[in-house]
This record gives C-alpha cells, structure tokens and sequence, in this order.
C-alpha cells in the first residue's frame, strides 16, 4: 500500500512546497534583499531536502516520483522558442555586442571556476566536473560525460550555479546601475542558464527572451568547444 | 492551448529525435526550441493564439520545474568526492564575478554600437 501512494506524496510534495515557498516570495517582496533570498528556488528545495531527510527517503526514490517535471522541463524548453521569437525584432539589431558578450561570458565562466579551484587545490576530476557549470543541466551531463567527469557531481553544481546566479543577479544589476532589460536577461541566460531564464521572466517578457537567447546559445557553444578545452588542458 | 501543448511535444519529440540520431552533444529539447523558432520566423503567419497561451503557461512555472533538480544538490553530501565544499565556493565566487564583468562588457559593447548606427535604435 504504502509503495503505491509513495510517488503520488513525493510528486505532491514538491508542489506543496512550491506553493508554500511562493505564498513566503510573495509577502517578502516588498524588500527586495530579503525577497531574494526567499525565491521559491531557494525555499522550496531546502523545505522538501528537510522533508527527506526527516523522513529518510531517498533522492533516488524523490527524482523516481517526480519524473513527469523533469520531462515537462524539457517541453518548457521549447516553449521558450516563442517569446524568443515575439521579441527578435530586439534581438535583430544587436548581433555583434551579442556575440561577443556571448563568447567572453561563457569562456569567462569555465576559465574562472577552474583558475579558482585549481589555486585551491582541487583535483583534476573535481575540476573536470566544474567546467560544464554555466550550461544548461543536460548538456552538461553529456559534456561530462565525454571529458570524464562525475556526472551526480556536475548535476548539482549547474543547479547551485543557476540559484546563484538567479538569486544575486538582479541584486548585482542593481548595485552596477544597469537598469536595461536587454543586459539582464542574456547575462542570466549565460552565467545562471535554465534558472536564470526563469527569473528573468519575472522581470519582463523581454528580459526573458534575451535570457532565452543566452541559454541556448551558451549551451550550443560550449558543448561544441568545452570538451577541446579540456582534452588540450589535461593531456 | 491543448493544439498548443502538441505543437511543443511535436518539436521536443523531433528534437530528441534529431540529437539521438546525429549525435550531435546538444539535447534534444535545446534543438526542439532552435527548429520552433525557426519554424515561426520562416511562417509569415500570426502566432496561433494556442500556442502563445501554451507557451506563457509552461514558462510562467518553470521555476516549478526546477525544484527536484534543486534538491538534489543538498545530496551530494553522499557523493564520495569530499571535495563539495570548497566546489561551492568557487561557484559562488566565479559565478558572481562572471556575471559582473559580463554585464558591464555587454553595456559598454551596447552603449559603442548606439554611438557607431545612431539610426538602428529609434
């Protein structure tokens, strides 16, 4: 009995703690630090993380039950086709700070994560599971995959790289005086990818679009060049 | 909408098809979204109001989506790598860092190309 409802609680699980956590967004958000910090990407995973812990269910069991998210996360993915093409007329304009932002952001990302941990100590596989972080998750698994990194590893390091990102971006904007929609949104997509698109939506559809751009094309790229970094690093 | 829903199942199916096939190191619904958008800038005609709807819906929870893939970080304490902690910190470090020079290089690169065609942006 218990076997059979279990994937039904832990599917509603998530749900309920994402409603839980957006009604704490959605008082918090007259101060915009603190509402920042309570983005229902922060509060809703550690308040279902405590719930299996709690519980001692295991995170197999939890991603086994929630199945239908992951798959309708990749249809959201597409979904994300149609403001970028309600708002190409912005986009048309613009095609060379784009491009150029586009390649200096994502090199940046991967140069500056291993530099870092390679002055800390970190080990070669470590590292080799930090390159892929600013891409979108899947891609990124399958670039580990190909350069031999830890893929459980690199899972959670794109998602902690994409709340990051989604959390402290529009606080960093606001501090750097940059009030344009247009920057927001594609410095999310490239540096917090699938996450920071999500919050760039929040923003305007605008913003969301150019966000959109930024993920698709960071993950394009870097696949295609990441794993010829790292063969040439590590021979 | 549900014609809606189709058309973004039809073009993540494709998609998945198109990455499992060519091998290329793309996901599927990476590719799904590139060959949509293509899809709409080469038909001349009105986007369906079903797939707007469809789409506004599927983009206005994605945060929603996110949360399993979120949890599963607070479970890597189990991965035998003990080296998570320090990971964490670069990612905080590297990712703010980033995004601060990113964002200041794409404002400077926007503010030059205004001044060099004062007529693309009116």
């Amino acid at each position: 009995m218990v076997e059979i409802i279990t994937p039904v609680l832990l599917l509603m699980l998530t749900f309920f703690a994402f409603s839980l956590a957006f009604w704490l967004y959605r008082i918090s958000k007259s101060r915009p630090i603190i509402s920042s910090l309570f983005h229902p990407l922060v509060t809703a995973p550690i308040l279902v993380s405590a719930v299996l812990l709690l519980l001692n269910i295991d995170y197999s069991d939890y991603r086994k039950a929630n199945q239908p998210l992951f798959f309708l996360l990749g249809t959201a993915t597409v979904a994300l086709a149609i403001p970028l093409h309600q708002q190409f007329h912005h986009i048309r304009n613009l095609t060379k700070p784009l491009l150029l932002t586009l390649v200096f952001g994502a090199s940046f990302a991967v140069i500056s994560a291993l530099s870092i941990a390679w002055v800390l100590g970190a080990t070669p596989e470590t590292l080799i599971s930090l390159a892929p972080k600013s891409v979108t998750t899947p891609v990124a698994l399958g670039i580990a995959e190909k350069i031999n990194g830890e893929p459980a590893l690199t899972a959670g390091i794109v998602v902690f790289t994409g709340v990051i990102g989604a959390i402290f971006g529009p606080l960093l904007f606001r501090w750097l005086g940059i009030s344009d929609d247009r920057i927001k949104g594609f410095v999310l997509g490239i540096c917090a990818h699938g996450v920071g698109t999500a919050r760039a939506f929040e923003i305007s559809r605008k913003c969301g679009a150019f966000s959109s751009l930024g993920l698709g094309l960071t993950g394009a790229i870097t696949a295609i060049i990441l794993p010829w970094i790292i063969i040439y690093t590590f021979r | 909408m549900l014609k809606g829903l189709l058309v973004l199942l039809l073009f993540q199916g494709i998609g998945e098809a198109t990455s499992h096939y060519s091998g290329l190191p793309i996901p599927g619904p990476v590719i799904g979204m590139i060959l949509l958008f293509i899809y709409l800038q080469l038909s001349r005609s009105e986007l369906a109001i079903g797939l707007g709807d469809a789409a506004h819906f599927m983009i206005r929870w994605l945060s929603l989506l996110f949360v399993p893939a979120c949890v599963g970080f607070f479970f890597l304490i189990k991965i035998p790598n003990k080296q998570w902690v320090a990971v964490t910190g670069v990612i905080v470090i590297s990712t703010l860092v980033t995004m601060i020079i990113t964002a200041l290089l794409m404002k400077y690169l926007m503010a030059k190309s205004k001044r060099f065609k004062p007529k693309a942006e009116q």
